[in-house]
C-alpha cells in the first residue's frame, strides 16, 4: 500500500522533457533523490511507497537494486542532455526511503559513484543517507563516508516508548545516542527527524523527545506532525476508535515547545519543520539541509526508483511505484515514469508561493500578483508575517504565521 | 342491465337534468385517488389496461407526496334505470393551503362526496372543507373509504359522519376503492341524489374558472364550469376581472384525456385554451363570458390570491441567480398564487423573496425549483407579513425582518389564525400544551365522538407557519390534525433578534419573535452556529441582540494549526492539489465581514431538522 499518485499525462516512453523544462536550467541547481524501497517492517502511521520483502514478490529482489538504480542515473543523464538541459553538477544527493541503511553500505556506494561519474559532484555537495538508528553500524558508517556521504539523517521519531510502540518503531531508543556517535566518529553531519501529536503523546512525553534530540548535539533537527493518512494501518486503528483522533491544538503547543526548546538549544527555524544549528565560518547555514531547500526552492531533481517524482523546469513526473514494473522499464531502456504534469504559468506561481512562503529566507514580495501584494499588509496585522523582512521586501513567516502557513498562503494566493 | 352508458351524452348537446357535478372531500390518505381510479374504471372511462394508479394526479412530486395540489375534472358516462347520464368527477386539493382552490372547485359542483378512511375516522381538513361545502349548499353524501382493511371500524365512523351531517348512520356508503366494492352503489346514489345543475341556456354566457394549469406545448389549460349560455370554439370571450380577450382556440371535455367538443352548455364542465402563456392571465374563480355580449354581472366569488408565508429563496451557487429568476417565472406560468420580488442579502447575496399561501406551498415550490430546474437553494426561516406602527403614526408592511423599522414603533400587529386540532381526547393535554407554548388562545372543545375530539385555537399565523405541525404530530403519535384559516392580526410583543459574527449582524439569521421567545431564539441559533461555523484564524464571538442589547453569546475559538508540515517526498503535486482543494473550497465560504462562513453552515443553521430532531429525542 502506498499513496495514490497523482493525475497526469502519461509520460512518453522516451522520457524527453519539453523545451519549457531545459530553458533556464542553466540558472537552477540539479540535485538527485534516490528512493529505496525496502522495509524491515512497515510502521503503522506510513504511506510512502515500500515494501517489506514479503510484499515485494517475485522478479525483483533489494539484492539488484542498486544496478537497477544505476541504470536509471545513466538514464537521467543522458534524458536531460538529449532534453536540451545544462550540464550540472549535482548539488545534492539524498537517499531516502523505504530504509536506505536495508541495503548494504557498498551498494548505496555504487549508486553514489555512478552519480558521480554521470553528473560529477559540486563543491560542497551534499549527500545525506536516512537511516534506521538499528541498521548502520560504524564499519557500514565509514563505508558511506568514504563513498562521499556527508550526512546522515536519523528517523529517531521520538524518546519514549509508547509512543515509538503506536508508531510501531521497533528500533530501541538507547541506540539512537550511539549510532549519533559513530556517525560523528565517521565524520558525518547528524539530523534527527521527530514526528510529534502521536496519539496518547503527552506535551511532557514530547518534550522529553525534543530535549533527549537536542542532548545528542545534532546538527539539524526535522520535526514533523504526524499526519494519519488514508490506508494506513494507523488510520484504520483510528477509525475503530482504538487510538484517538489528532488534536490540532495538542499539534500547535507541541510546534511551540520545540521550537522554544530547539531556539534555546541554538538551533534556528530554517523551514516549517526543520531547524539547523548555525555553523561557524563563512556560511552559517551549512547545517541546513542543501537538499531539503532545493525542493522549497523550487530547483531541478532527478528522482531515481520506484515511484520517485522529479521536477525539471516546471515538468513533474512520477515513476512506477511498484518495483517490478519499475525494473522492468528501466531494463528495457524505457522511461519509467507513470505520468508527468507540464504546469502552466499560473501553477508556477501558485507552486512557487506556496513552497519558498515556507522557508525562512522569504519569499519576495516582488514575485507576488497584485493582490498577494496587498494582502502582505493584513497579515503583518494578524501577526503572521514578519514586518520587518516585509519592509525589505520578503514574506517571512511569524512562529503563530508558520502554524497557519497553509492559511497565509491562501491568502497570498487570493 | 348494466350500468355501463349505452350512449354517452354528447358534450354541447347534453341536457342539464342529465348532468351530475361533483366533488370529492377527503382527508389526504383516505383514498381519494384510489376511489377515482375505480370510478374512471367501473364507468368504462379507463380500461384497467390502461390504468396508471392514481390517474388523476400528473405531477411526480403529487404523487410522491400523495397530494393533490392542481384539481382536474373528468366526464363519465353512466347509466341508471335505463337514462344514460354524464357526471363530472372535480377533483379538489387536499391540503389546507389550498383553501381558496378549494372552495372554487365546489362552488364548480352541486354534490360532494365526504371520503372517510373507515380506519381513522374524520380529519381536521376535511371537516374544513365539509363546512365549505355546506356552505356553498352542496349535497353531501358520506362515504367511507377502505373498507377492506383489517382496522376498518365503519360502524363507529359511520356514528361519526352520521352525527356530524345529521344522516342516519344507515345511510352512510361503505365502499373499498381497493377492490371496487361498493363503487357501483356510489355512482347510482351520485346519480340519484345530486341535483341537476340550473342555468339559463339563453341568458349571455357565464363560466366559472376553477382551476387553470400551465402546460408545455398548449400554454395555458383553464377548467371551467359554464352557468349560463353556452361556449364554443372560435369566439372572442372575454375575462370579467380583467377585462382581457382571447380567441376560444379549443374547447373540450376530459375523459380521461382532453377531448375537444363543438361547445360546453349549462352546466357542463370541461377545458378551454386560449393560447396564454401565464396562468395569471386565466384566474382561478375568474368568470368568463362572450366578448360580444357580454354577461352583466360576474359569478362572484373571485379573491385575488393572497400569500401568507413569506421566505428568500437563495441559490447556494450565486451564478445560479439567472436560473433561479428563470425557474420562478416559469413556475409563475402554473401557479398564481406564487410571488416573488428580487432581494439581496448581504450573506446570501442575490435571491428572491417569495410569497407562499403556506408552509406546504413553500416547500412544494421549492422542491420543484430544486428537482424541475436542478438547482441548490438555501430558504431562509419562513416569516408572515407584520404590520408596523411608528410612533410618527406612519404605517409600514414587514414581511422580512430586514425591514423591521430602526425607528421607535408604537404598535406590531401579527397575523392571526383560526386553528381546529381533531385527536383522539387522551391527546387533549398534550395538545393544550403545545398551542400555550405557541400563544394560543383556547376558543373552544367538543367531543365529536366519545374519544374524539375536537379543539379550537386563535393562534399567530408565526407561530405555526415554522415547525407547529410536526410538533403536533410527534406529540400526538401522528393521530392529530390540523386545520387554519386566516383571522384579522392582533397586537403583539414583537422583536427583531439579529445574530451577529465578530459584531456583524449577519442578515439571513435574522427573526421577528415575541419578545418572550427572543432568548430561547438567540441561545439555539448561536449554539447552533457555534457547531457550523469553523474555526478561523482569529476569535470569533457569536452574539445575538435585539438592538443593542446581547442576549445570548457563544464564542468559536481562534484556530492554531493549518499547514502541512511535510513535503511527501518530493511529491509537490500532491501539496499542491491539496491546497487546490482548501482554495476551492475557501469559494464556496461566504465572507461575514472577515468571517469565513461555509454554505453548508447557512443551509444547516436555516434548515428546522435539528429542531424536530430535538423534539423527537424528548
Amino acid at each position: 500500500m502506498a499513496p495514490a499518485q497523482p493525475e497526469g499525462l502519461p509520460g512518453p516512453l522516451d522520457g524527453l522533457l519539453p523545451a519549457s523544462a531545459a530553458a533556464g536550467s542553466a540558472e537552477r541547481t540539479l540535485s538527485l533523490y534516490v528512493h529505496v524501497p525496502f522495509c524491515a517492517v512497515r510502521c503503522g502511521y506510513c504511506d510512502f511507497n515500500t515494501y517489506t520483502a514479503v510484499e515485494l514478490g517475485p522478479g525483483v529482489s533489494q539484492d539488484a537494486y542498486a544496478g537497477d538504480a544505476a541504470a536509471e542515473v545513466r538514464w537521467a543523464r543522458r534524458v536531460l542532455e538529449d532534453s536540451g538541459a545544462a550540464p550540472r553538477p549535482l548539488h545534492s544527493v539524498f537517499f531516502g526511503g523505504g530504509t536506505p541503511t536495508l541495503l548494504p553500505a557498498e551498494d548505496l556506494a555504487a549508486i553514489l559513484a555512478q552519480a558521480r561519474e554521470s553528473f560529477g559532484l559540486a563543491d560542497g555537495a551534499e549527500v545525506t543517507t536516512e537511516a534506521n538508528p538499528d541498521s548502520v553500524t560504524p564499519e557500514s558508517l565509514a563505508v558511506l563516508a568514504a563513498a562521499g556521504v556527508t550526512r546522515v539523517s536519523f528517523g529517531m521519531q521520538s524518546a519514549v516508548p509508547h509512543v515509538l510502540a503506536v508508531l510501531d518503531r521497533t528500533h530501541d531508543p538507547d541506540n539512537v545516542p550511539r549510532a549519533v556517535r559513530w556517525a560523528r566518529e565517521a565524520g558525518l553531519g547528524v539530523s534527527v527527524d521527530l514526528i510529534y501529536g502521536t496519539p496518547g503523546e503527552s506535551l511532557a512525553d514530547w518534550e522529553r523527545s525534543v530535549r533527549t534530540a537536542v542532548g545528542y548535539e545534532p546538527d539539524h533537527v526535522s520535526a514533523y506532525s504526524l499526519i494519519i493518512e488514508d490506508g494506513t494501518r494507523l488510520a484504520a486503528r483510528m477509525r475503530r476508535g482504538e487510538v484517538p483522533p489528532i488534536d490540532e491544538d495538542d499539534q500547535a503547543d507541541k510546534y511551540e515547545l520545540a521550537d522554544r526548546v530547539l531556539g534555546e538549544a541554538g538551533f534556528e527555524w530554517y523551514e516549517v519543520s526543520n531547524w539547523a544549528r548555525p555553523a561557524g565560518g563563512a556560511d552559517a547555514g551549512a547545517h541546513r539541509s542543501r537538499h531539503n531547500l532545493a525542493y522549497w526552492r523550487n530547483q531541478d531533481w532527478w528522482g531515481i526508483g520506484p515511484g520517485a517524482h522529479s521536477h525539471v523546469g516546471g515538468t513533474r513526473w512520477w515513476n512506477l511505484k511498484h518495483p517490478v514494473p519499475y525494473t522492468n522499464r528501466v531494463r528495457a531502456g524505457q522511461s519509467p515514469a507513470a505520468g508527468r504534469e507540464n504546469l502552466d504559468e499560473g501553477t508556477r506561481h501558485l507552486e512557487r508561493v506556496m513552497l519558498e512562503a515556507r522557508i525562512r529566507d522569504g519569499l519576495p514580495t516582488a514575485a507576488l500578483a497584485e493582490d498577494g501584494r496587498a494582502a502582505v499588509a493584513g497579515l503583518i496585522a494578524d501577526g503572521l508575517v514578519e514586518p520587518a523582512a516585509a519592509l525589505r521586501g520578503s514574506v517571512v513567516l511569524t512562529l503563530r504565521g508558520r502554524l497557519l502557513g497553509d492559511a497565509v498562503v491562501r491568502r497570498l494566493l487570493a | 342491465m348494466s350500468p355501463l352508458a349505452v350512449n354517452a351524452p354528447v358534450p354541447a348537446s347534453t341536457d342539464p337534468s342529465i348532468l351530475r357535478n361533483f366533488c370529492i372531500i377527503a382527508h389526504i390518505d383516505h383514498g381519494k385517488s384510489t376511489l377515482a381510479d375505480r370510478m374512471l374504471q367501473a364507468t368504462g372511462v379507463v380500461t384497467p389496461r390502461e390504468m396508471k394508479a392514481q390517474y388523476l394526479d400528473r405531477m411526480d412530486i403529487e404523487r410522491e407526496r400523495g397530494i393533490t395540489i392542481k384539481s382536474q375534472a373528468v366526464r363519465m358516462p353512466w347509466n341508471v334505470a335505463g337514462t344514460d347520464y354524464a357526471l363530472n368527477m372535480i377533483d379538489t386539493p387536499g391540503h389546507v393551503d389550498f383553501t381558496y382552490e378549494v372552495s372554487r372547485s365546489l362552488a364548480a359542483c352541486e354534490g360532494a362526496l365526504l371520503l372517510v378512511d373507515a380506519a381513522q375516522g374524520i380529519e381536521a381538513q376535511t371537516l374544513a372543507n365539509l363546512y365549505l361545502a355546506m356552505e356553498n349548499d352542496l349535497t353531501i353524501i358520506p362515504v367511507l373509504n377502505k373498507i377492506d382493511l383489517p382496522a376498518a371500524q365503519p360502524e363507529k365512523y359511520a356514528q361519526e359522519l352520521g352525527n356530524l351531517i345529521g344522516v342516519d348512520p344507515d345511510d352512510v356508503l361503505r365502499v373499498s376503492g381497493k377492490t371496487g366494492e361498493g363503487v357501483e352503489a356510489l355512482l347510482d346514489r351520485i346519480v340519484r341524489e345530486v341535483p341537476p345543475p340550473e342555468g339559463r341556456a339563453d341568458a349571455p354566457s357565464r363560466a366559472m374558472i376553477f382551476d387553470s394549469v400551465y402546460d408545455t406545448y398548449r400554454g395555458v389549460v383553464t377548467y371551467i364550469r359554464v352557468v349560463d349560455g353556452k361556449l364554443t370554439p372560435r369566439e372572442r370571450i372575454r375575462m370579467m376581472s380583467t377585462g382581457a380577450q382571447h380567441e376560444l382556440l379549443e374547447i373540450g371535455v376530459i375523459s380521461p384525456e382532453p377531448k375537444p367538443t363543438q361547445g360546453l352548455g349549462v352546466g357542463e364542465v370541461g377545458y378551454l385554451i386560449t393560447g396564454v402563456k401565464d396562468v395569471r392571465q386565466s384566474r382561478v374563480g375568474d368568470t368568463v363570458t362572450n366578448h360580444q355580449r357580454p354577461a352583466a354581472e360576474n359569478l362572484g366569488g373571485y379573491e385575488d390570491p393572497k400569500p401568507m408565508v413569506f421566505s428568500g429563496l437563495f441559490p447556494i451557487d450565486g451564478s445560479d441567480y439567472p436560473v433561479l429568476r428563470d425557474a420562478l417565472d416559469k413556475l409563475q406560468l402554473n401557479d398564481a398564487a406564487l410571488v416573488y420580488e428580487p432581494e439581496n442579502s448581504a450573506a446570501l447575496g442575490f435571491g428572491f423573496r417569495c410569497g407562499f399561501l403556506g408552509l406546504l406551498h413553500l416547500e412544494i415550490t421549492r422542491d420543484r425549483l430544486e428537482r424541475e430546474f436542478d438547482l441548490d437553494l438555501i430558504s431562509t426561516a419562513p416569516s408572515v407579513s407584520y404590520n408596523v406602527t411608528l410612533e410618527d403614526h406612519s404605517e409600514r408592511v414587514v414581511t422580512n425582518p430586514s425591514e423591521f423599522p430602526e425607528g421607535k414603533i408604537a404598535e406590531i400587529r401579527e397575523p392571526m389564525v383560526a386553528a381546529t386540532v381533531l385527536a383522539p381526547s387522551e391527546f387533549i393535554g398534550a395538545i393544550m400544551e403545545l398551542c400555550q407554548s405557541k400563544r394560543g388562545q383556547l376558543k373552544g372543545m367538543d367531543y365529536l365522538s366519545e374519544d374524539r375530539v375536537e379543539l379550537r385555537y386563535r393562534l399567530p399565523l408565526a407561530e405555526i407557519v415554522f415547525d407547529f405541525f410536526d410538533q403536533l404530530k410527534s406529540r400526538t403519535k401522528g393521530y392529530a390534525s390540523l386545520d387554519w384559516k386566516a383571522e384579522g392580526e392582533e397586537a403583539a410583543d414583537l422583536v427583531k433578534v439579529d445574530i451577529l459574527l465578530q459584531g456583524e449582524p449577519v442578515d439571513a439569521f435574522s427573526a421577528i419573535t415575541h419578545r418572550d421567545k427572543a432568548y430561547a431564539y438567540g441561545v439555539m441559533m448561536t449554539g447552533k452556529l457555534r457547531e457550523l461555523i469553523p474555526r478561523q484564524q482569529f476569535e470569533v464571538p457569536i452574539q445575538a441582540a435585539i438592538g443593542s442589547r446581547v442576549i445570548a453569546r457563544e464564542n468559536i475559538r481562534a484556530i492554531r494549526k493549518d499547514v502541512l508540515s511535510k513535503c511527501y517526498g518530493g511529491d509537490i503535486s500532491r501539496k499542491r492539489k491539496l491546497l487546490e482543494k482548501q482554495k476551492e473550497g475557501k469559494k464556496r465560504m461566504k465572507m461575514v465581514g472577515r468571517v469565513e462562513v461555509p454554505q453548508e453552515a447557512f443551509v444547516a443553521a436555516l434548515s428546522s431538522d435539528e429542531a424536530g430532531a430535538k423534539d423527537k429525542k424528548k
